[in-house]
Order: structure tokens, then C-alpha cells, then sequence
């Protein structure tokens, strides 16, 4: 059971408090990005193209500007004037913004059509002519390292290949030693596809740029509103777009995913348009642009092994990753960590030893690698350590449950130190597991398989025990740009002791609205109900690095609590001056002081707070308000512990995914509803790309699924019915014990579906099926082995 | 995405738009339920200068019984086909096929008409109006024709109904006793096109003998395509398993399916055989019912 | 050639000149600045727009302004009295059925049409019910049992505990 420390009056933490955020989007007025409308408004459209690797031999904008509407066609050498037609990406790399010469990639933006109006603009589009020169694209990343493979990025100089880093971590020469005299080593090579977020709704923008004041607000779609207005003035500020001088506005965001972390070209043409002709410009993506342009996630082509005892001790883990990024790197990771938080790959279990290493290179598909309701990396990390210990268990001959068990990190070792480093804060992976087999009934499972198996019926059982990372994170360390990554809250409290609370992060559906009044509530005893939160105006909140890779709980959620707390240690000065006592003589309980022995001697947080406008101690500063900036310690570490059940059908490779469990343990819970519910949403999003989701190139890069017609978003029907339950395991050095939950199901469970669908078909000697497991996959694994 | 401006028209009468057919010609397309045309149109796949607009024609929407036959209006929504009581009582095979047309919305717009005139070899309609032998009905201007199901698909998207004629009504003969039908199609996802699919209607005697038999094959072949072979393998014959996979075999040789991101043709070939096998074996449970 | 067409929308009656080619989610959103309807697809896929049209629901990305001329449109601005939500807002509400509002609306005007020719649906038949409908943040769990919830309030049967099913 969870406690919770308040009343429900109050509905501090732990409590199920419904989401403040509700009403408006429950009767149609939610303020999303395309619902605004501006006097004189401009539409943009995109011509974009065709080819994945072309010259652009012309443009010809004769017949769009004759379509009664369109006012101009912008093309990447009119913007080479102001010098605006590259951007720098988030990880220092350089894009196009358009293109003067040449297209790099299919979808890829080749001049923008304006118009008086969004039907304007789209004949518009249809009317602009452009005149291509195809060349042979590189699509394969392995091709892409061939010595003799064209260097797509000749626009840098010097390049002469299409690598871009190489990454390593870890002790190559011991792990090497400890594979070399192994007793048991298993290898498995794997390709975590490219996929798309694909938020419901699309990226897009509304640039206004007022020439009278020399002023920009840019309302967007974006997770983080300050980072975004830092880049602006980066790119911008030599034409007179300084720092002080753009207002970046993030209304009500129709999910995020990660997928609305970075700057694309849209944005930026937008800006300037505005800026050249000083009118309000609209730009919406359709949906097929935003999945065949926008930012993609994972694309990881992973080779893991695991070196152990035949009695199932895991002594050694090695990996080697090729990342392909597309035409550039716009990852969306700390500067520091160009393969995100992929070292947390070692796992969830004890041993020492393990090395990693990563190559990325350039080809001619769009740019991103941006996370996927993913903390940087984490789940390709996840999905190969766990599949690979299904595949060492099997090879022993092990229940992989029982593997588990025997290898994980105790309770009572944590803090604990991972072979690549990092700093586990606390965890209890027995627990979670023991729970997780228990909900499920693992036992009887795997009777009930032995007696399918006898029968010749494919029925599977997989498990997931994973560790996540999130939180970035520690100054020493991170920063996006330079810019350190932590967050930040103001309170501000009224003198009726209602209070408004602004933030540097943005939620796009995790219920900030609600949960940060909770965690205030829970600090000053103010009922969250009277705390108001507001993020993404950066003319109003404080600054920080926004929401995405779960973050918003460990750094905003922990400077909510310490920015609070300065307030109880200010009310407590209060409550002494109010109640002629030392502060050392109050005792606190949510919502009021009181005197130590004399109880009914005692001040409410409200009559405090009207003090401190009304009646405040001489000498202290009036007023009740209190800002924070969180650099936090270390990350948490979130686990879980997740199992499946499936049957297949062998005629038809068809998948019935029957049981899925799920036990999280992210540290203290604000609002169990919420963390449920941000678990049911991360398991959907995780059967997604295990059975459904990829974005597909053929060999001309040319998508082949560019719309929801062929990229398959799981519906109800396809999405099981989740059962859901957790472990708590408090972070140590957070202040109120809480570790970030909005991606871990995600993450974790790609492997409980696939090890359960090896599982089942493993009495015919399959050992591996790469994701997105479909049932014609399943058919042909099943043909190839001649079981059907 | 927006569509390409074009002229909208409404006629009252089956006549006023044949009339509007025969002066526009190929530059018109007809609306019906929409959900396929409009798609295209907003892709820009299809840009039509003319839009005939025939939901304002009244009597086009109705499912009954008369003389032996069942008749189904071109303009009834499927909707109303899978909530429709009478079809549940004589063809449950259109409980099945509805089910799995695209989802609710589109099936409360989309009509049976238009999913069998838009010639399309993935929609379901098609095998289901193959395997139960249905006759086509179309309004031309010189009047009604009818045309046997076998001879209404011809080729890629193409069907008998010339530029100046309209779909109308679906006649398909009441089943006697004994009878059975049955769809599925095996989907990516719920409402995805698809990857293959099977419509069956037998009818067995009480010696277990197919003295009728249909079956039909979506998305497998350039046209909706009907298993001859199969149903020569079955007609007259007593339902055996061997008969039956014997039928599956034909009709999985037969097909012409190809490899595309729902699975290879081996693949398609195969599911069509598992699928013909199923259907049969559930047709022939509610024939015996 | 514009075409004056009248239409009721929640109640009220609009005559409009519209192009032939103007989508009614368009013409909701834009010309009558009802933007509780939302767009997330190009293909009919997410029911984002979905509307009742006749009282059936629809998904009006897909149909043309015109094809709705004479008839009524219900959105969801015109689901609820000023601030008195209907059941399947409160169910909503209080299973947590909702993230980031914005496939809400589109869920909620199928899910009143499911209600209506279902009173009393299985799970399966709730989720087949919306299959036309995307989310990508609540794994649907929450929005079955917020619809299971407007079910039993409507029928005045004791509804089901709306708080997490945690263990």
C-alpha cells in the first residue's frame, strides 16, 4: 500500500488525485498549436523530395505564384542571403534548413510556399516545378563504411568518409580475457529498427515576429520551450533575433515522445518568413510529412554477447553497435553521450566485466535518433542485455526466471557500480521479480506449457527484468549545447495562501498540472487543488531543459520540493513570530505549525502566508515566494520487472499476446493513478515496435509505410488488457524519493514480448526473431526450420 | 492534405446524374460513401474535375427479401449490413465481413456499392459477392442491367460498369437449408487491408455432400478472384478433410498474390489454403446449425 | 463554384458559402472556430476528427463540408452543458482516460455512438468499438473503463471502483 502523508483535502503525495488538467481537454478547449489564429495569419506549405539523394538541377516557382492566395516560394538560396539555410542539431552537427544544391534524403523540405491560406498554399505546392538530378543513394550503414562508398557529407571539409564517431567504454583487454577462457559464450547480432513517435498530433508552429518591436513569439510544438529559445537566438541573433528579444510559446502539446525535442527545418522557415515579411506564419505538418521527415528514433544495429558458467553466472558482457543516423546527427542526447545512456546495457546483474563500442555513420535517410518515449538509448541498451540473457539461459538449460534471480543485484549492494560506470541508487530486483511471477502465475504457466508442448501448441513465456537511467542529469556531466542540464520551479504564493507554481520543463500528457501541485502540497500543506501550475511560456517560467527521457519528475519534481521546503523554512520563522515561540519549539504537520506540547497553539500554512503580506516579522523579506534550480546528485534508476504470455497460432504465424504483467518500481509515487496510467501508455508503445511499428526504406530510400495506413499504431484491439503493479525502492538522493516512470514500459517491455515469442517457438530451434516480430516473420522462422 | 478544386454536383435522380455521367465523362467520379475516393483525392492520387455527389438520391439505401432474392440498395452503409437483422438470420457471412472492414467511422459512411464498383482487389465485398454468386445491378441510359458477379471485375480497378452507368442494387439468392458462409481475413492490424482473405457459402446435404458451393479471394490476385478450381473440388463431393485440402491446395496454387509488406507470395499462397480450409470447416458448422 | 449549404451545429444553424473541396473538419475548425476537433492523419486512420453527423459518428477529415449540407453536426464543445460534464467526460475524468487531450474528443463522440447502439458492451466490444480511434499515451486500459464507466451510470448500475487497479 502506499502511505500517504496527507489528507486527501490535501492530496499530497500518494494520493489518486483526478488531473487538474482534465476539464479543458474533456470539452474541446485544449489550445493546441494548430487552434491558433492570429489577424493577417500566413499558411506555409513544403515541397519536398521525391528522390533520396539528388542535385537540384532548378526551381521553378512561375505557376505556384500565379495561384490566387500564394504570396512567395522560399527557397534555400533566399535564405542563404540572410544566412539562415543551415541550423546546428542538438548534438553539434550541422542540417540544412533548405537546401541550396542538393537533397540528402526522401521527404527532405526543398522550398516553403506561403499563402494567404492552407488551400492556397497546398495548390501552391502542387505548382512549384523542381528539376532533380537523382544520384545512386547509400541506404545500408554497413555499405555506408565501404572504403569506395560516395561521402555524403562533402559539404563538410576535409570528410572523406561517412563516419561520424566512434564511441567506448568499458575494459576491452579484460573483457576480452574473461570471453576468451568463458565456459559459456552466446552471441547474438540484432537490429533495433528505425521507428517514429508518432504523437497524434503533428509538429507545427505559429512564428509572429512584430517589426514595430523587433519581437518574436514563436508558439510551437515543442518538449522543451527554453532550449528551443536559446537555439533561436543562436541561429538568429546576427539579424537582430537576440535572446531577449523571442518569446517561445508551448501551449497544450498533443504528445511528445521526444519526437518534438528537436528544431526542424519548418520551424526555422517560419521564423523567417515572419521576419521578412512581418506577418504571422502557420505551419502545420501533415501527417505523412511528420513521419517520413521528422526526427526518428533507434535505428541501432547491435552485436551482444555474454560470457558465463555453465551453472548460469554471468561474468562478462561485450557489445558492437552501428548507428545509423541519416543524413546528420540530430540526436536528441547530452553533448557528452553521442550513444545516450546505452552503457547501461551491463543490465540489472551482478558482475564486473564488460565493453562496449559504437560507430555511426551518415546515409541518405532522414536525420534524427531522437528517444521514443525512451530515456537516450536506454532501450536498445535493454533490448540486448535481455534478450541475451534468454539466449544464455537457454543455452544452459536454465529457467530464465531462475537466472534472473541468481544474477541480480541484491537489495543490500546497492548503491552499486556498474561495469561502465554508472552509480545504481537503490533497487530491489528480487522483489519486483517475485511479485511480477506471482501476478502472473508463472508456475502453472510453464505446467500448462509442457502440457501444450506435448500437444505440438506454440505458447510462450517471456520476462523483462530491467534497470533504467533517467534524470539527466548531474551538471558535471550533462548539458544539451552546453547548457547544463538541470530544471527548475518558482512558487509563488498568494496572500490567501493559494499559490501559482511555473516550471522549466513541459508536459505534453504526464499530468504536471496535477502531480506538481501534489509534490507542494505535500512540502507546505497547501491543498494541491489551490496550487496552480503553468508551464512553457519562457516569458514567465523559469529556465530549464524541459520534459522529455523522464526527467521532469527527478529534476523539476525535486526543485518543486526543495523550492517549497525554503517556503516551510520561511513559514516557520513566520509561525514563531505569530505564536511568540522559538522555531525550535514548532512542530510541522501538513498545513500548519504547532507548539510542541500545546497543540491547539498552531498556525495554518494559510495564516502564515497572509502574514508574510500582512504582518511579516521586521527584518524579513515579505511576500512568500521561492525559486529553485535542481542540479541533481546522480540519476535514478528505475527498474522493473515485466512477463508475458503468448500463443501462437502456427498456421499463420499469428500472435496472441494473452497476459502481460508489469511490476515498476520508480522510487516514491506521487499519484498511483498517473504512474499507471504512464505504464499503460509505455506498454502500448512497447508492443508497438515489438510487433508492429518500422519505418521501411527500399534499397532508393524510398519509404515504403509513410503513412498510418502502412505504419502500424497499435489500436485497442491490438493492445492488450495491461495488469499492472509495483515495488518501491526510494532514491536515496532525491528529495522525496522519487525516480522518473514515463518511459520505463517502453523500455522494458520489447524483450518480455520477444524472449515469450522464442520462447514458444523455441522447441524447433529458434533462438532469436528481430523486432518487430510479425506473424509472417513468425510463419517464415517456423517454415525455414521445417515445423510447418 | 487537401484535394484539388473541382465542380460538386448533387443530382436528385438516378437519371439527372446519369445524365451528369454522360457529360462529364471520365472527368467525373462518383461519391458514394467516400472513404476510398476522397482519400485519394486529398493525396492528390486521383483529381477528378467533377464530383457526383449520389448520396441525395433517394431508394438507393435497403436491405430485403422479394421473391426469392436478397436485395441490397448500392447506397446501404455497411453499418447498416452488420447490424442488419435479416442478414443475420439468412448470411451471418456479412457479420464477418463488415467486422473487418476498416472501423466503425468509415464503415457508418462507406457503402456496399461503392466498395464493390471501386474495382479494388482488397476490399472484401468482392470475394464475399463471388462466393455467395451475386448479380450486380446497374442503371445505365438505357436503363437497368444486370450483371453476374463473374463478370463485373475485369481488371486493375477496372469493373463492367461503363463511365455513364451506375451501380444500384446487389441481388443475391436467398440460401436454402443447409446452408453455410463464412469471411476472415488475416490483417496487420484491426482495419488494415487484407494480407489475404477467404469468403466461402456451401451448402450441404444430409449426407454431408456440397451440393453448392462459392468461394472467393480478397487481395491475393490483381482482381477479386474466384476459386474454381476449389469449388470443382468440393461440388457434388462428400465434405472429407481430404476434399477440403485438396480445395485449399487449388486455391492457394491458383492466386496470384505478391510480396509486399503484409508477406511474401509464399507466404500469401499459404494463408490462403489455411484460410479456405478454416472458412470451409466454419461454413459448413452453420450450415449444419 | 461555391456552394451555400446549412448546417446545425450543436444546436445552432450555420448557412455557409463554401468550396466544394473544403473538409468538413475544416470547415468545423476554421471557419466556425470549433477546434475541439482535432487532425492526426492524412488517411482516415486515427479518428482524431471523429464528429456525430445524424447522430452517427464520422470522421470528418473525410467527408466534404457539402455532403453535410442540411444535416446536424455534434462536436465536442456540444457534448456538455457550460462545465456539467455528461458520463462519458466524467468517466474520463475519473479512470484517467485521457493524457494529452487530444485524440479525447474523437474518443468521446465514438464512444457515444457505441453507447448508444450498445448500452452495455464486453471489453472486446469496446475495443473493437474504437479500433478506428489512435492514442498513443494511455494504452487504452483507462479509456475501456472509462467507457465501461459511462455505461453502468447510464443504465443507473453501481459503477466500478474508478481508482488504479494497482496491486
Amino acid at each position: 500500500m502506499i502511505q500517504c502523508k496527507t489528507s486527501k483535502a490535501i492530496s499530497g503525495m500518494g494520493h489518486s488525485m483526478k488531473r487538474k488538467e482534465d476539464a479543458r481537454f474533456l470539452q474541446g478547449k485544449g489550445h493546441y498549436v494548430d487552434d491558433i489564429k492570429l489577424p493577417g495569419m500566413l499558411y506555409m506549405d513544403i515541397v519536398r523530395s521525391p528522390y533520396a539523394y539528388a542535385k537540384i538541377k532548378s526551381i521553378n516557382s512561375e505557376e505556384a505564384m500565379k495561384v490566387p492566395g500564394v504570396v512567395a516560394v522560399v527557397t534555400g538560396r533566399d535564405l542563404e542571403k540572410y544566412n539562415l539555410h543551415w541550423m546546428p542539431t542538438l548534438m553539434s552537427d550541422t542540417q540544412m534548413v533548405l537546401p541550396t544544391d542538393t537533397v540528402m534524403y526522401q521527404a527532405q523540405e526543398v522550398c516553403a510556399v506561403i499563402a494567404t491560406s492552407r488551400y492556397a498554399a497546398r495548390d501552391g505546392r502542387e505548382a512549384v516545378r523542381v528539376e532533380y538530378e537523382p544520384m545512386k543513394p547509400v541506404i545500408d550503414p554497413y555499405k555506408a563504411m565501404d572504403a569506395n562508398a560516395p561521402v555524403l557529407r562533402s559539404d563538410k571539409e576535409g570528410k572523406k568518409d561517412n563516419h561520424i564517431w566512434n564511441w567506448k567504454v568499458g575494459n576491452k583487454e579484460k573483457t576480452d580475457k574473461v570471453f576468451d577462457t568463458a565456459e559459456v559464450v552466446v552471441k547474438q547480432h540484432m537490429h533495433i529498427p528505425r521507428i517514429h513517435v508518432a504523437s497524434i498530433e503533428t509538429c507545427g508552429c505559429v512564428a509572429d515576429y512584430d517589426k514595430v518591436n523587433n519581437h518574436l513569439t514563436m508558439y510551437m510544438t515543442t518538449q522543451a520551450p527554453h532550449a528551443i529559445r536559446t537555439v533561436i537566438a543562436l541561429v538568429a541573433g546576427h539579424v537582430g533575433l537576440t535572446e531577449e528579444k523571442v518569446r517561445v510559446v508551448s501551449p497544450d502539446i498533443g504528445g511528445g515522445f521526444g519526437g518534438k525535442v528537436p528544431v526542424y527545418p519548418g520551424y526555422v522557415i517560419a521564423i523567417a518568413v515572419s521576419f521578412l515579411v512581418g506577418k504571422p506564419v502557420k505551419w502545420i505538418e501533415d501527417r505523412s510529412e511528420n513521419l517520413q521527415a521528422d526526427s526518428f528514433a533507434r535505428d541501432y544495429h547491435i552485436t551482444v554477447e555474454m560470457a558465463g558458467t555453465k551453472a548460469g553466472k554471468i561474468q562478462a558482457t561485450r557489445f558492437k553497435v552501428l548507428a545509423d543516423h541519416g543524413y546528420t546527427d540530430a540526436s536528441a542526447n547530452p553533448s557528452k553521450f553521442n550513444t545516450g545512456l546505452f552503457s547501461i546495457a551491463t543490465g540489472s546483474y551482478d558482475y564486473d566485466t564488460s565493453y562496449m563500442e559504437a560507430d555511426a555513420v551518415y546515409t541518405n535517410k532522414p536525420p534524427g535518433g531522437v528517444a521514443y518515449r525512451c530515456s537516450f538509448r536506454v532501450t536498445e541498451a535493454v533490448h540486448a542485455i535481455e534478450r541475451i540473457t534468454d539466449r544464455f539461459a537457454f543455452e544452459i538449460g536454465k529457467d530464465p526466471a531462475q537466472l534472473r534471480m541468481d544474477n541480480f543485484i541484491k537489495k543490500e549492494d546497492f548503491p552499486w557500480k556498474s561495469p561502465t560506470g554508472w552509480i545504481y541508487d537503490s533497487g530491489d530486483y528480487h522483489a519486483g521479480l517475485k511479485k511480477a511471477m506471482e501476478a502472473i502465475g508463472y508456475d502453472e504457466l510453464r505446467k500448462e506449457q509442457a502440457e501444450k508442448r506435448k500437444k505440438g501448441e506454440l505458447m510462450g513465456i517471456g520476462i523483462s527484468t530491467f534497470t533504467e537511467i533517467v534524470g539527466a542529469g548531474p551538471s558535471k556531466d550533462f548539458d544539451i549545447l552546453g547548457i547544463k542540464m538541470f530544471d527548475s520551479a518558482e512558487i509563488r504564493v498568494h496572500p490567501t495562501g493559494k499559490a501559482i507554481a511555473r516550471f522549466g520543463t513541459k508536459s505534453q500528457g504526464q499530468g504536471h498540472e496535477t502531480t506538481y501541485a501534489q509534490i507542494i502540497a505535500e512540502e507546505l500543506g497547501i491543498p494541491a487543488e489551490n496550487i496552480q501550475i503553468e508551464e512553457g511560456d519562457t516569458d514567465t517560467a523559469p529556465y530549464g531543459l524541459g520534459t522529455y527521457a523522464s526527467r521532469s519528475t527527478p529534476t523539476a519534481g525535486a526543485a518543486a520540493s526543495i523550492a517549497a521546503r525554503k517556503l516551510r523554512d520561511k513559514a516557520r520563522k513566520i509561525a514563531a513570530y505569530l505564536l511568540e515561540v522559538s522555531e525550535d519549539d514548532l512542530e510541522w504537520e501538513p498545513g500548519k505549525f504547532s507548539v510542541k506540547g500545546a497543540p491547539e497553539k498552531s498556525k495554518t500554512i494559510q495564516e502564515i502566508v497572509f502574514a508574510a503580506y500582512t504582518n511579516h516579522p521586521q527584518g524579513m523579506e515579505a511576500g512568500f515566494e521561492a525559486t529553485h534550480y535542481y542540479d541533481p546528485p546522480n540519476l535514478t534508476f528505475p527498474s522493473g520487472a515485466y512477463i508475458c504470455v503468448v500463443d501462437i497460432d502456427k498456421e499463420t504465424g499469428a500472435i496472441n499476446v494473452r497476459r502481460f504483467v508489469a511490476i515498476d518500481d520508480c522510487g516514491h509515487i506521487i499519484n498511483p493513478m498517473i504512474v499507471q496510467g504512464q505504464v499503460h501508455g509505455g506498454l502500448t508503445q512497447g508492443i508497438a515496435p515489438a510487433m508492429y511499428e518500422e519505418l521501411i526504406y527500399d534499397e532508393d530510400g524510398n519509404i515504403l509505410n509513410g503513412t498510418f495506413m502502412d505504419y502500424l499504431v497499435p489500436t485497442a484491439v491490438e493492445s492488450p488488457h495491461w495488469e499492472t503493479g509495483h515495488v518501491v525502492t526510494p532514491s536515496p538522493h532525491h528529495p522525496i524519493g522519487a525516480k522518473g516512470v514515463g518511459e520505463s514500459p517502453t523500455v522494458g517491455s520489447p524483450p518480455a514480448i520477444v524472449n515469450a515469442i522464442v520462447d514458444a517457438l523455441s522447441p524447433y530451434g529458434i533462438t532469436h526473431m528481430d523486432i518487430p516480430v510479425t506473424p509472417y516473420k513468425v510463419w517464415k522462422a517456423l517454415k525455414d526450420k521445417g515445423a510447418i | 492534405m487537401i484535394a484539388q478544386s473541382f465542380q460538386y454536383e448533387s443530382p436528385r435522380t438516378i437519371k439527372e446524374a446519369i445524365e451528369l455521367l454522360q457529360k462529364y465523362g471520365d472527368d467525373a467520379k462518383i461519391l458514394s460513401g467516400g472513404h476510398s475516393l476522397i482519400p485519394m483525392m486529398k493525396l492528390r492520387f486521383a483529381s477528378p474535375e467533377y464530383i457526383i455527389d449520389i448520396n441525395r438520391i433517394p431508394g438507393l439505401s435497403y436491405i430485403k427479401e422479394e421473391g426469392g432474392m436478397l436485395k441490397i440498395g448500392a447506397l446501404t452503409r455497411e453499418a447498416e449490413i452488420e447490424h442488419s437483422d435479416l442478414l443475420k438470420k439468412h448470411f451471418p457471412i456479412f457479420g464477418d465481413v463488415t467486422k473487418l472492414i476498416a472501423d466503425p467511422q468509415v464503415r457508418n459512411m462507406g457503402t456496399i456499392g461503392g466498395n464493390l464498383a471501386h474495382g479494388d482487389a482488397a476490399n472484401d465485398h468482392p470475394a464475399v459477392m463471388l462466393a455467395l454468386n451475386a448479380t450486380v445491378i446497374a442503371a445505365g441510359p438505357d436503363g437497368e442491367r444486370a450483371i453476374p458477379i463473374d463478370e463485373f471485375f475485369f481488371g486493375f480497378y477496372q469493373t463492367a460498369l461503363q463511365p455513364d452507368e451506375i451501380l444500384t442494387e446487389i441481388q443475391i439468392p436467398v440460401s436454402q437449408h443447409g446452408t453455410g458462409s463464412a469471411y476472415h481475413k488475416l490483417e496487420r492490424k484491426v482495419g488494415d487491408y487484407a494480407t489475404a482473405g477467404v469468403a466461402v457459402h456451401l451448402t450441404l446435404d444430409k449426407n454431408n455432400t456440397c451440393t453448392s458451393i462459392g468461394i472467393g479471394l480478397t487481395n491475393v490476385n490483381p482482381t477479386p478472384l474466384r476459386a474454381a478450381r476449389s469449388e470443382q473440388a468440393l461440388f457434388g463431393k462428400e465434405l472429407t478433410e481430404e476434399a477440403i485440402a485438396e480445395a485449399a491446395k487449388y486455391a492457394s496454387e491458383d492466386c496470384s498474390p505478391s510480396s509486399d509488406l503484409r508477406g511474401s507470395e509464399e507466404y500469401k499462397r499459404a494463408m490462403v489454403a489455411v484460410l479456405v480450409k478454416r472458412m470451409i470447416h466454419k461454413a459448413a458448422e452453420r450450415a449444419k446449425a | 463554384m461555391n456552394k451555400q449549404i446549412t448546417v446545425t451545429v450543436n444546436g445552432t444553424e450555420h448557412t455557409l458559402e463554401v468550396e466544394p473541396r473544403l473538409l468538413l473538419v475544416h470547415m468545423i475548425r476554421e471557419v466556425l472556430n470549433l477546434t475541439g476537433t482535432h487532425i492526426g492523419c492524412d488517411t482516415t486512420s486515427c479518428g482524431a476528427c471523429t464528429i456525430l453527423l445524424d447522430g452517427k459518428s464520422v470522421k470528418s477529415c473525410t467527408i466534404l463540408a457539402v455532403q453535410a449540407d442540411g444535416k446536424s453536426i455534434k462536436t465536442i464543445e456540444g457534448v456538455s452543458a457550460e462545465g456539467q460534464l455528461d458520463s462519458l467526460q466524467e468517466g474520463f475524468h475519473l479512470n484517467h482516460g485521457l493524457h494529452c487531450g487530444f485524440c479525447t474528443p474523437g474518443m468521446i463522440m465514438r464512444a457515444t455512438e457505441l453507447l448508444e447502439n450498445n448500452p452495455n458492451p464486453t471489453e472486446e466490444e469496446i475495443r473493437w468499438g474504437i479500433s478506428g480511434n489512435l492514442c498513443r499515451c494511455t494504452g487504452y486500459n483507462n479509456i475501456v473503463k472509462a467507457i465501461q464507466y459511462a455505461s453502468a451510470k447510464n443504465r443507473g448500475v453501481e459503477t466500478a471502483s474508478t481508482e488504479p487497479e494497482f496491486v
